[in-house]
């Protein structure tokens, strides 16, 4: 057995594993709990009052600008990974070459900032 | 220990996933042992002595009672969302070093790992809160996105600082050169000290804890996204949240605590009581706070918190390069 699988192995038998407790307590309840439904128990709660307004609600999602920042910001950091694996290598030239790249970062969430994208309400 | 690699690596698995199960029921007995303390009650007392058999008489309870899927619940969605969560919580178990011959995978990528997995964990919970058909669940599914997309790139930033350091993803190397060097709490003057303390506030935001329970918020939306679930499937999130919790006090503890180095005793002890110590002081910290509100979570994560990590990046590099 490659070494590869050696160490990736046991990675998927903790899933594995995880997933055999998770079916035995869920087959217990499944076996264990009774099943008497009735319409009054399968609304949805809404503190004891009849469940009001059509289904599926539109909401305003107000922080879809700071999801978009996210996903941006998410990426960033993915190239910071093996720049910090590295550095020990790479010396003044890695860590000037990082300051640049973290700088571009802080210049661009202040922007983000001063046009008012991590605002709640704007 | 066996010398077949498929035997070991499943009883490593099998053994990781007991302990961490096992660790996670009575856990929750401590919890509110503590948490009736502070409040001036005793907490369980009633099922054997000092109610130490409480969880398993509260798995067995919930496996006793009826489990209901709404009416107008995405049926499938609905069911898998519990297993979900608590499957990824466990996950992480498999590169959390307990002492130097006890990692089940000490793989080149741990950090990352473990990190990805907790991150993937707002999913399941989104998936539950828009499955249930409810709008206090659905209310609570997003704030759960909104808190994710906050707390997790500095938490990923702060997790970057010991790996600068120690130049290395690997979490059982992590260990190996605090154990040489010092613990990051200590070293690398007050860098260190302040990731720790962004990684932990993260982690708390993370596992949906006071003070950033703000997904669930009880007062406000009944049980956030877990409002329509009974029975064994509220358990299993409920599994999951312990373990994610004491999870997240591991790896805490791994990157920034020095994992199982320290003197005297054997390093799964020192493992251990550092993990529990980090977990009693987020049970301290859920019966002391207060619940902040998403926008504030967001403000404090975005204009605090990550250019704080940015810089606390410079910070770490810089010393790394004048070290060497």
């Amino acid at each position: 057995m490659s070494e590869l699988v050696q160490v990736y192995l046991p990675m998927f038998l903790v899933f594995a594993v995880g997933a055999a407790i998770v079916a035995v307590f869920w087959l217990g309840g499944h076996y264990l709990g009774p099943k008497n439904p009735n319409p009054e128990k399968l609304q949805p709660y809404e503190c004891g009052n009849d469940s009001d307004g059509a289904r599926g609600v539109r909401m305003s999602v107000k922080f879809y600008l700071t999801a978009i920042l996210f996903v941006v910001f998410d990426i960033e950091a993915v190239f910071i990974y093996p720049w910090a694996v590295l550095f020990k290598g790479l010396g003044w030239t890695g860590f000037l070459t990082m300051l640049a790249f973290i700088a571009a970062l802080l210049v661009a969430l202040a922007y983000c900032w001063k046009k008012g994208a991590l605002e709640w309400e704007s | 220990m066996t010398n077949d690699p498929w035997l070991r690596a499943l009883l490593e698995g099998a053994a990781v996933v007991t302990a961490l199960m096992t660790a996670v029921a009575w856990i929750t007995w401590l919890e509110r042992k503590i948490a009736g303390r502070i409040q001036s009650r005793l907490g369980p007392t009633m099922v054997g002595p000092f109610g130490l058999l409480q969880p398993l008489a509260d798995a067995v309870k919930s496996m006793q009672k009826e489990s209901i899927v709404p009416r107008d619940a995405d049926a499938l969605l609905f069911w898998l969302a519990p297993p979900l969560t608590l499957a990824l919580a466990l996950g992480t178990a498999a590169v959390i070093p307990f002492s130097p011959g006890l990692l089940a995978s000490d793989v080149d990528i741990g950090v990352l790992y473990a990190l990805a997995l907790s991150g993937l964990l707002s999913f399941p919970i989104w998936i539950a809160g828009w499955a249930s058909n409810n709008k206090y669940s659905l209310l609570g599914g997003m704030r759960m996105v909104a808190q994710g997309i906050s707390y997790e790139i500095p938490m990923v930033l702060s997790a970057l600082v010991p790996v600068v350091l120690a130049g290395t993803l690997s979490m059982g190397g992590v260990v190996r050169h605090q154990a040489e060097h010092g613990w990051f709490v200590v070293s690398a003057p007050g860098v260190g000290f302040v990731a720790f303390l962004v990684f932990l506030l993260t982690a708390l935001a993370e596992g949906n804890r006071i003070p950033f329970d703000i997904p669930e918020a009880e007062s406000e939306l009944v049980a956030g996204p877990t409002t329509e679930y009974t029975a064994i499937q509220w358990s299993l999130f409920a599994a999951a949240e312990y373990a994610h919790s004491l999870l997240a006090s591991a790896i805490a503890a791994t990157l920034f605590l020095g994992g199982w180095d320290g003197p005297v005793l054997p390093p799964a002890v020192w493992m251990v009581l550092k993990t529990g110590a980090l977990f009693l002081l987020i049970t301290w910290l859920r019966w002391s706070l207060l619940r902040l509100r998403s926008d504030q979570l967001m403000s404090l994560c975005w204009k605090l918190l990550v250019p704080l990590t940015l810089l606390l990046l410079l910070g770490a590099g810089t010393w790394v390069t004048l070290a060497t």
